[in-house]
Parts: structure tokens; C-alpha cells; sequence
């Protein structure tokens, strides 16, 4: 049997650029290869995902890209320039852990803008908590949300700073099925108002096929990027379509899973 | 478990169960052996009225407050961002954090004779060892809660653009102030006990000396006893004090994320 998945070519300009990416981490005494030799091109505006097993590196990648951690070989470059370090452009969306749980929920997500005057500061606070579905939440502490409302917290705080690139890491993996489902649907609707670059890092395939239009999918570890795979159906996307199912079993088949329980 | 405000229960008396006993126990001890040196409560009683009315009450207590304010305020103002800066870099830590570790199981009270030696007997001794004695352990507390920040925190802080000063201020400040006040509330029990050692020895003044000197200039044992009831009364007072910061509204988040309301 043919593989129903095809290969995507590299974007023709690129917002951001991956090339020879080692990552070598120390652990006690010894050091851990968790990224060999990485390659990644990611187009302005588009949204992929980087598919792969639970510890395979996909986290350590991401914070690579980030600027939070610096790589042990190779490099990542956005716009042209290296990434050295963190940078406002580029916000990093954690699982809703992230949330400063001393704020409310407006102050949040205006906890980037102390810069701006304090009017515009409120309007765009008000702008991204209707945008995330938030309306009579803002003065609500994180413990008094749900894990879902948490997580559309996290996403309008990253949104309100306006950046070029969010970053997100496994962002729904916490939250119940039903939650997911609405929250992936949230973020392709957010996705096409705004038009960010969006790196969705998550181990879930069915996840990955719903948001991206390409699926990076990574090996084990050490992690190289064994396939690049395009997602050829239009949006919104129907679950049980023939081409929906192939390349989830597909995917499956790349990653090594079989098709049966 | 029923034990329900009552709207006929004006004055809850349960708190006061333990004093009673042991001034009933006291009082009958007294009875049972006269002729003791050691007073009775009523004598007792007395003796904190006489302080009262000759003003010596208000002298020595104003002394003792001073000093105790002015040490521990210096230390607050010296161990938090001195805890903070040691939770947030790695080799300032390693440089100092042994010394600080050294120092710590020194009583503040082996610190006397060179307080005494440096700036001699007066307010300064007695302010020097309270600063120390509770400057290491706030600076040690907040090192080690800075250091327990959920790293998501600090790293959203940086990717948010912070300065230095704002990540300290809005990020680590808030984020360890449920431990810090619990830390504040601890060190200032530290330095009343130390001050009222401190001024058993380097000062003439203060509820510590009433306690010496009484014993020493004629064995008023009833002023003695005057004296330590007076010093659990102002530490009572200095707690509850204290203990009202962790009720403010900003810190709700830190008792509703443990789980012991809501």
C-alpha cells in the first residue's frame, strides 16, 4: 500500500527558518542529543504543527525557537535575523499554567501593555476578551476559571501583544475532549481574523490535521523531522471525510502506530 | 462538627480556658506554699498597675518597640531584595550562600559582646542584633521561595519584554508574597524575643531590663513576673499585627490555589 501523504514543498519566503538545529542538553553527568539536525521553514501567516511522541523534544524545540534556550549547533532565524533571546514579537502560549494567578483575568491579558497609554491599554484589553469569548469574566481570578476559559486567557494575553509569532505548547492538552474541540475551532477562527505565524507544538494527530495545513512530524529522540506532511482539505474541516481518515492513519503509520487498539 | 455561630453566643469564652487554668493553678500553688518569693496573680496585677501609674510601664515599652522597629524595618528593607537578587542569579548565590548558611545557626545572642565591643552599650547594640537576627532568615526565606517560582512565570515575564525592575516588581514580588509575609510574620517573632535578651544585657532601658533589674535591684519577683506578662501581651499584639497582612485581598489567590477555601 501507497502511504496516502504527500510530501509538502518548502515555503517560497519564510517568516521563519530553522537550518542544522542540534540541541544537546546536559543531564547528571551525562548529556542527552534531544534535537539532531532539524530543518524547518515556516511562512508568514501560516499555521503549522509539530507533530511527535511525548518526549521526543518537541517542547525543547519550541523553546528554541522561542529564545529561551540557545541551541547547541545550527540556527533559527526569523525575519533574517537570528533568534537570540526572547522577544515581545514573538509570545510563547504555555498550557494555562501560565496565567499570573495574583491578576484577574483582563489584567492578564493586559499584563504586556503597561506601555501604552492607559485608554488603549483598555480598549485592547476589551478587544481580545471579546475576541477569546471572555464577556463578564474579566475581573474573574484565574483559580475562579476553568481549565478552557484559562487556556482563552492565555491566548488573549499572547494576541493583546501583538506579535508577529505565538508560539504554542501542547496549549489543550490538559482540558477534556469537548473543551479541546471548541478551542481548536476558537483558534482557527482567531487564526483567520488575525493572521499571526503559528507554531502549534502538540502529540495529538487528529489535533494537528485539524488546525495546520502542513504537519511537521517528528521522529523519537534523538528528534529530526522525518516528513514534512500537507493537509489538503479546505477548512472547516469534516472529521469523517475519506481524506480526513487517511491521513490519520497515515500519519499514524509514519509515527509507527498501528491501526488498531 | 456543630459548632455554629450562635445568634445567643455574644463572647466566645474558649480562648481564655487555658489562662484560667493556670492563674486558678497559680494562685493555688501560691496558697498552698506561702512565704514563696515568687508572687501570686493578684500581686501581680498590682505590680503592671504600679508600672502603669509611675510611667515606667510606658518608658520601657516605647524602648523595647523602638528598637524592634527600627531593627527589624532595616533588616525587611535589606533581606527582601537581597533574598530576591540571591533567588534569581546562580553565582552571587554560590559565592554568598555558604556564609549566610555559616551565620544562621549562630544565636543572635553569641553577636552581644562584639555588638557591645563595635558600638557599645545602647540603642545601636541592641538594634545591630535584632537587624541580625532577623535579617538571615528573611533573606534565606525569600531566597528559597524566589527559587520555587514556577519558571513558566519568569519566562513569561521575559518574553513579555520586562525590565529588570518590572520582572522584580510585578512578577517575583507578587508571586512569593504569600510565603514572604509568612516569613515576615515569623522573623518578627524572632526579633521580639531577641530584643527582650538584648536588652537583659547591652541596655538600661526596655521590658527585657525591667525583667533583670527588677531581680537584680531587690528581687521584685512581682515586677519580673509584670514583665514577662507584658512581653506575651506586646508579642501577641505585634502578631496579630502581622497576621492581618495575609488576609489582604491580593493574596486570596495563594489559599484558593491550595485548596483550604472555596
Amino acid at each position: 500500500m501507497i502511504l496516502p501523504l504527500r510530501t509538502s514543498p518548502l515555503p517560497a519566503a519564510s517568516k521563519l527558518e530553522v537550518h542544522g538545529l542540534d540541541v544537546t542538553l546536559a543531564g547528571n553527568g551525562h548529556s542527552i542529543a534531544v534535537l539532531r539536525n532539524v530543518d524547518l521553514a515556516v511562512a508568514a501567516g501560516e499555521l503549522i504543527c509539530v507533530l511527535g511522541p511525548s518526549g521526543c523534544g518537541k517542547t525543547t524545540l519550541l523553546q528554541v525557537l522561542g529564545g529561551f534556550l540557545a541551541p547547541t549547533r545550527g540556527a533559527v532565524l526569523i525575519d533574517g535575523e537570528p533568534v537570540t533571546r526572547p522577544d515581545p514579537r514573538r509570545i510563547f502560549v504555555f498550557q494555562e499554567r501560565g496565567l499570573f494567578p495574583w491578576l484577574t483575568a483582563a489584567e492578564n491579558i493586559g499584563f504586556g501593555l503597561e506601555k501604552l497609554p492607559r485608554g488603549e491599554r483598555q480598549a485592547r484589553v476589551a478587544h481580545y476578551v471579546e475576541l477569546v469569548g471572555l464577556v463578564g469574566f474579566e475581573r474573574a481570578f484565574p483559580h475562579e476559571l476553568s481549565g478552557g476559559m484559562k487556556q482563552r486567557v492565555e491566548v488573549a494575553r499572547a494576541l493583546a501583544m501583538n506579535p508577529d509569532v505565538l508560539f504554542l505548547d501542547e496549549p489543550f492538552g490538559a482540558l477534556d475532549s469537548i473543551t479541546r474541540l471548541t478551542l481548536r475551532r476558537e483558534l482557527l477562527r482567531i487564526w483567520e481574523a488575525e493572521r499571526k505565524t503559528i507554531v502549534f507544538v502538540t502529540h495529538d494527530i487528529e489535533e494537528s490535521i485539524q488546525l495546520a495545513d502542513r504537519i511537521v512530524v517528528m521522529s523519537q529522540r534523538p528528534a529530526t523531522v522525518r516528513r514534512v506532511v500537507e493537509v489538503d482539505i479546505p477548512h472547516p474541516r469534516d472529521l469523517s471525510s475519506r481524506r480526513y481518515l487517511e491521513l490519520r492513519d497515515g500519519i499514524g503509520a509514519e509515527i509507527g502506530l498501528a491501526h488498531r487498539v | 462538627m456543630s459548632e455554629r455561630k450562635g445568634l445567643t453566643a455574644g463572647f466566645d469564652l474558649l480562648p481564655f480556658c487555658g489562662i484560667a487554668v493556670l492563674v486558678a493553678a497559680w494562685s493555688l500553688g501560691i496558697r498552698l506554699r506561702p512565704g514563696s518569693l515568687l508572687p501570686g496573680p493578684l500581686a501581680v496585677a498590682r505590680a503592671i498597675a504600679e508600672l502603669a501609674a509611675n510611667g515606667l510601664l510606658w518608658k520601657h515599652l516605647v524602648a523595647s518597640l523602638f528598637r524592634v522597629t527600627w531593627g527589624y524595618l532595616a533588616a525587611v528593607l535589606v533581606a527582601v531584595p537581597a533574598g530576591i537578587a540571591l533567588g534569581s542569579t546562580r553565582r552571587p548565590d554560590q559565592a554568598i550562600g555558604p556564609l549566610l548558611e555559616i551565620l544562621r545557626p549562630i544565636s543572635p545572642l553569641a553577636w552581644i559582646p562584639l555588638a557591645i565591643l563595635w558600638l557599645g552599650v545602647g540603642d545601636q547594640a541592641a538594634i545591630a542584633i535584632i537587624f541580625l537576627a532577623s535579617f538571615l532568615p528573611l533573606a534565606l526565606t525569600v531566597k528559597n521561595t524566589v527559587r520555587r517560582i514556577p519558571r513558566v512565570h519568569l519566562q513569561a515575564a521575559d518574553n513579555f519584554g520586562l525590565t529588570a525592575w518590572s520582572r522584580a516588581s510585578k512578577v517575583v514580588l507578587p508571586a512569593i508574597a504569600p510565603q514572604l509575609i509568612v516569613g515576615l510574620r515569623l522573623t518578627m517573632g524572632i526579633a521580639w524575643l531577641v530584643v527582650v535578651a538584648a536588652e537583659m544585657i547591652a541596655v538600661n532601658s526596655g521590658l527585657g531590663f525591667l525583667v533583670i533589674d527588677a531581680r537584680n535591684a531587690g528581687n521584685r519577683y512581682d515586677l519580673v513576673v509584670a514583665g514577662m506578662v507584658l512581653i506575651g501581651l506586646v508579642g501577641l499584639g505585634l502578631d496579630t499585627v502581622v497576621l492581618r497582612l495575609e488576609r489582604l485581598p491580593a493574596l486570596r489567590w495563594a489559599y484558593a490555589q491550595a485548596g483550604s477555601r472555596r
